[in-house]
């Protein structure tokens, strides 16, 4: 990758970590939480498509790491909904 | 004998590893999860005694980091052998410099009494209790990490040096990015979760 889309990248890495620090300054209760892992995924996406090259991979790859997330998805997911309920 | 290299392997054996480890992490944000949940006002409460400025430097030098680290393989694969190994060295210095902060993070914590098992933090109510446990943990197996990458980043400094690892065969340098970045990954979660909870 070019120096330029790197940077380009890391200033929006910084962009965004000024705004979830900014959003969590305005109370909103429960929507804060929310906020803050949305804004945190966000910036998880960049970093795994760019720095992590996997935009540039093959579609096996690609499939490979979305599976991993989507298990890790539902693991949490799965658990938390039967420790809620319990 | 034909030294074969098998570049497609090398990448997916690295990504196996990383998804046992975004595993390792993803059981102890299930944990926080399930206990925020439980004691929302306790993990509201303890999080306020963080500092969120210690916090917000140390992810922008993370960060920082992620960008020296993509830099250098961007230079050694154009290469730039010079250029290259002097941003290795820089992402050791930025990842001194969070472990650095950490320690005095850590040490204020210490000095207030705040320690795992320490007798003032067992007067606290039962989820600040869990807050700081959750908080020693998952910030120290991530400071273990920042350690490791230390010592990989270390050794592709020298590979670089050498020759071993060069413009016709970096990607022992870029799975050394792919595990830095992982731990860049994850404390953009830790971040949040523990500091920015008010």
């Amino acid at each position: 990758m070019s120096y330029r889309a790197l940077i380009t990248v890391w200033i929006v890495l910084l962009a965004l970590t000024a705004l979830t620090v900014w959003v969590s300054t305005i109370h909103l209760g429960f929507l804060n939480v929310a906020a803050a892992l949305i804004i945190a995924s966000c910036k998880g996406l960049v970093v795994v498509a760019f720095f992590m090259h996997l935009k540039y991979e093959n579609a096996g790859l690609k499939t490979m790491v979305l599976m991993a997330f989507v298990i890790l998805a539902i693991f949490i997911g799965l658990t938390f909904f039967d420790v809620v309920y319990r | 004998m034909n030294d074969h290299k098998d570049y497609q392997g090398a990448k997916l054996g690295m990504w196996l590893f990383l998804f046992t480890e975004v595993l390792l992490f993803g059981g102890l944000f299930v944990l926080y999860a399930v206990y925020l949940s439980r004691y929302p006002e306790s993990f509201h409460k303890a999080g306020q005694d963080l500092n969120p400025v210690f916090g917000t430097i140390n992810t922008a030098v993370l960060i920082t980091s992620s960008l020296t680290m993509a830099l250098s393989i961007s230079a050694l694969q154009k290469g730039n052998v010079k250029l290259s190994k002097i941003l290795i060295m820089l992402t050791i210095c930025l990842a001194l410099c969070f472990l650095t902060i950490k320690y005095f993070e850590w040490g204020a914590h210490i000095h207030h009494g705040i320690y795992p098992n320490s007798p003032d933090l067992l007067k606290l109510p039962k989820g600040e209790i869990v807050f700081y446990g959750l908080y020693y943990v998952m910030t120290g197996l991530h400071g273990v990490h920042v350690l490791i990458g230390i010592v990989v980043l270390s050794f592709l400094w020298r590979f670089v040096h050498t020759g071993k690892v060069s413009q016709n065969d970096c990607v022992m340098l870029e799975n050394a990015g792919l595990y830095w970045h992982l731990v860049d990954l994850v404390w953009i979660y830790l971040f949040p979760l523990f500091y920015l909870i008010v």
